[in-house]
């Protein structure tokens, strides 16, 4: 904005320089408004996801039945399936999906890397390891057991990560972050392999938890799972004018007045608090968190400020409608949603990097 | 990171630059490869004092001795070696390729669409160990084909390889984990085995196929090696010091990808050993661009390590060496990176 001003002073002209300005801002008012219908457009297509979410499964409702019971609750049996069975995955999908997609974009500006996901702060390698442990060390099974183990591991994991990523007395950089949860990550894999490998009961519980499903959740899990989600969201929404200026790179960032480490450690909390509960609810679902935020980014551009509410929703759709496309696509019984994102997800995917100009987190 | 003195030997019109750390480095590694040889055919249920090993090796020996040492432990821990080093040299050039640290075979789909044609053969054809390697080959080479030609496109960009590997990895990633939970549970078990990866009763044949491999492939990729550094420093800049860069990209990428496809099929993808190795190379010769040499010879060190501990650990149960190698290498890793932490270095 300076810029356009002093250039236009310098032909002497305040008049140009004026009008200059009034486009600027025109234009930049412009580009909010549009970004702001997208984001209202993205919603309303969420909330169609999760009507056809609690009208399409195993037995297909009617829309007009599917808004009955939600307003007009008359405990028949369709009404029961609807907001008893379909209701609590359709509130799980849409979390887990917006926490999945926001802890996703959030990893890739935090170790500048579009190969990030979440996964890569050992979240999930975290998880799985603690999952394995509570089927193995203390014979639990089911999905409630696993929810707080899974989330301590998520959250140990993280933590030991990022100290590693640290170095010394300055703060995380993007590589060293990026190699320390890889590296964490790999020895909990050969652990938890040296354990599946040779207790068959442990490798059948797992080889289904590590999937990731929506199947079975019920409201007791989102209860759980739900403050932590929201908390984690809270602290991603707030931190996206530190982003943008942690994008520019280090230096510049400083020199705006941002405190990096503070930010980069804020960010980590909240891909942990998104991540853990994200995967505790489901088990690890890869490919949301990674391919999202690289999708919202061809609508946003690079501002982490709008970047992030997309991602969060964009996530949201792929999740719920992956889950419902995974109730039918059998002719009996229902492929998991961590199946369907990947194989429904991928192809759009990989259309979009072909088709579009891309932009570098 | 200190600075390295460069110096260099020059014989008439021939100018080599010497990097004292990385020679060094370079054969103390051969070494540590040689050590870890010779260990492997010595320890074992049966073991084998060092000084009969000689006459084992020539067949002059006791005729247990020869069987142990030539027909069971020499093919293993070659085996070992050289998928080691061919893994070593491929995550390399893929780190180098993608400038990534965490550029490996696995962002190109290579290893995910040898996993699934692997898993896809073990399930359906039951798996010999010939139809293993042979739908892992076919998978992993149709997967990175497919993942070339996607991200074709006016020239192949990096960064759309890399998303579109991502993307493919994704999708086949999904199919096996779909196989694996629709199979019986020994199926599912021996499938498991193979995507941890093994060098469990590998014999001659597997050497020689490996071997072949490494003996071609390596020395094109060194040859290539100097482009690779140069391309580095951004494609321009490399064009504008007359690297065709394309040109170089495209080949590096080939003999990568089939280094790599041997080796899965050999052994099965071995896990972190392409990822590790070429970032502990870079860690212990402090230099500043891609080394092949030590790569390579880390990749194998690595390996028959993994491999010493994996048969002794838990003996008479022998480990797959994959669940060795990510424990090792990540344990070794997450060392340096604590190391440096405390120094405040790096």
């Amino acid at each position: 904005m300076a810029t356009v001003v002093r250039d236009h002073v310098d032909l002497d002209d305040a008049s140009t320089a004026r009008a200059a300005l009034v486009r600027h801002m025109s234009a930049r008012a412009t580009t909010h408004a549009l970004r702001a219908g997208g984001l209202a457009a993205a919603l309303g297509v969420l909330v169609l996801a999760a009507l056809l979410s609690l009208a399409v499964g195993a037995k297909p409702i009617p829309l007009s039945v599917v808004w009955d019971a939600l307003w007009h609750f008359d405990g028949s049996y369709d009404h029961t399936v609807i907001l008893g069975l379909r209701g609590p995955r359709t509130v799980l999908g849409v979390t887990v999906g917006a926490a999945l997609g926001l802890a996703g974009a959030l990893m890739q500006v935090l170790v500048r890397n579009p190969i990030a996901d979440p996964g890569l702060l050992g979240v999930n390698m975290g998880a799985t390891t603690a999952v394995v442990a509570a089927i193995y060390l203390f014979g639990l099974t089911g999905i409630d057991a696993y929810v707080w183990f899974s989330f301590a591991g998520a959250a140990l994991t993280a933590l030991l990560v990022y100290f590693l990523g640290t170095r010394g007395r300055t703060s995380a950089t993007p590589v060293r972050l990026a190699l320390a949860g890889t590296a964490v990550s790999a020895v909990l894999l050969g652990l938890t392999n040296g354990v599946i490998l040779f207790h068959d009961f442990v490798f059948q519980e797992i080889r289904f938890w590590q999937v990731g499903s929506l199947a079975g959740r019920d409201l007791a899990i989102f209860g759980t799972v739900a403050p932590f989600l929201a908390v984690g969201a809270l602290i991603a929404l707030a931190l996206g004018w530190s982003l943008n200026a942690l994008a520019l790179g280090e230096d510049l960032a400083a020199a705006l007045g941002a405190r990096i480490g503070r930010i980069r450690l804020w960010t980590a909390i909240a891909i942990v608090l998104l991540c853990g509960a994200a995967t505790a609810a489901t088990g690890p679902i890869a490919f949301v968190g990674l391919a999202v935020p690289h999708a919202a980014r061809l609508l946003t551009g690079p501002d982490q400020r709008w970047l992030l509410p997309f991602s969060a929703v964009f996530g949201a759709i792929l999740l719920v409608l992956s889950d419902t496309l995974g109730r039918v696509v059998l002719p009996n019984g229902e492929l998991e949603v961590g199946i369907i994102t990947a194989l429904v997800g991928a192809p759009v995917f990989i259309v979009l990097v072909r088709r579009a100009r891309l932009v570098q987190p | 990171m200190t600075a390295i003195p460069l110096r260099s030997l020059r014989v008439g019109p021939v100018a080599l630059r010497l990097r004292p750390r990385v020679l060094v480095s370079c054969l103390a590694l051969a070494v540590l490869v040689l050590a870890a040889l010779t260990a492997c055919l010595i320890v074992g249920d049966y073991s084998i004092p060092l000084r009969r090993i000689p006459a084992a090796l020539f067949g002059s020996g006791e005729r247990l001795d020869v069987f142990f040492v030539r027909d069971v432990r020499l093919p293993r821990a070659l085996t070992a070696a050289l998928v080691g080093a061919a893994l070593g040299t491929a995550g390399a050039v893929f780190q180098s390729l993608s400038r990534n640290p965490l550029g490996s075979p696995d962002i190109i789909g290579f290893t995910a669409g040898a996993s699934t044609g692997a898993v896809l053969t073990i399930l359906v054809v039951g798996g010999g160990m010939l139809s293993t390697a042979l739908g892992a080959m076919l998978g992993g080479v149709g997967t990175a084909v497919l993942v070339y030609l996607l991200a074709l496109r006016r020239g192949v960009q990096g960064y759309r390889l890399i998303l579109v590997g991502i993307g493919i990895s994704a999708m086949l990633g999904a199919v096996t984990h779909y196989l694996i939970t629709r199979a019986e549970l020994t199926d599912a078990l021996s499938a498991q085995v193979w995507l941890v990866g093994t060098l469990n009763s590998r014999e001659w044949p597997h050497v020689a196929a490996v071997g072949i491999g490494c003996a071609v492939l390596i020395p094109f990729l060194l040859r290539l090696g100097a482009q690779l550094r140069l391309m580095e420093m951004g494609e321009d800049t490399a064009r504008a010091l007359g690297v065709a860069t394309q040109r170089t990209q495209t080949l590096a990428l080939l003999a990568a990808s089939a280094l790599t496809g041997i080796a899965i099929a050999v052994s099965g993808p071995i896990a972190f050993v392409a990822l590790a190795a070429p970032q502990l190379a870079r860690r212990l010769t402090r230099a500043d661009g891609t080394t092949l040499v030590a790569s390579a010879l880390m990749g194998a060190a690595l390996l028959l390590c993994s491999d010493l501990v994996a048969l002794r650990l838990l003996a008479p149960v022998q480990l797959p060496v994959g669940v060795v190698t990510t424990v090792v290498g990540g344990t070794y890793l997450v060392w340096l990176l604590y190391a440096e932490w405390r120094s405040g270095r790096a």
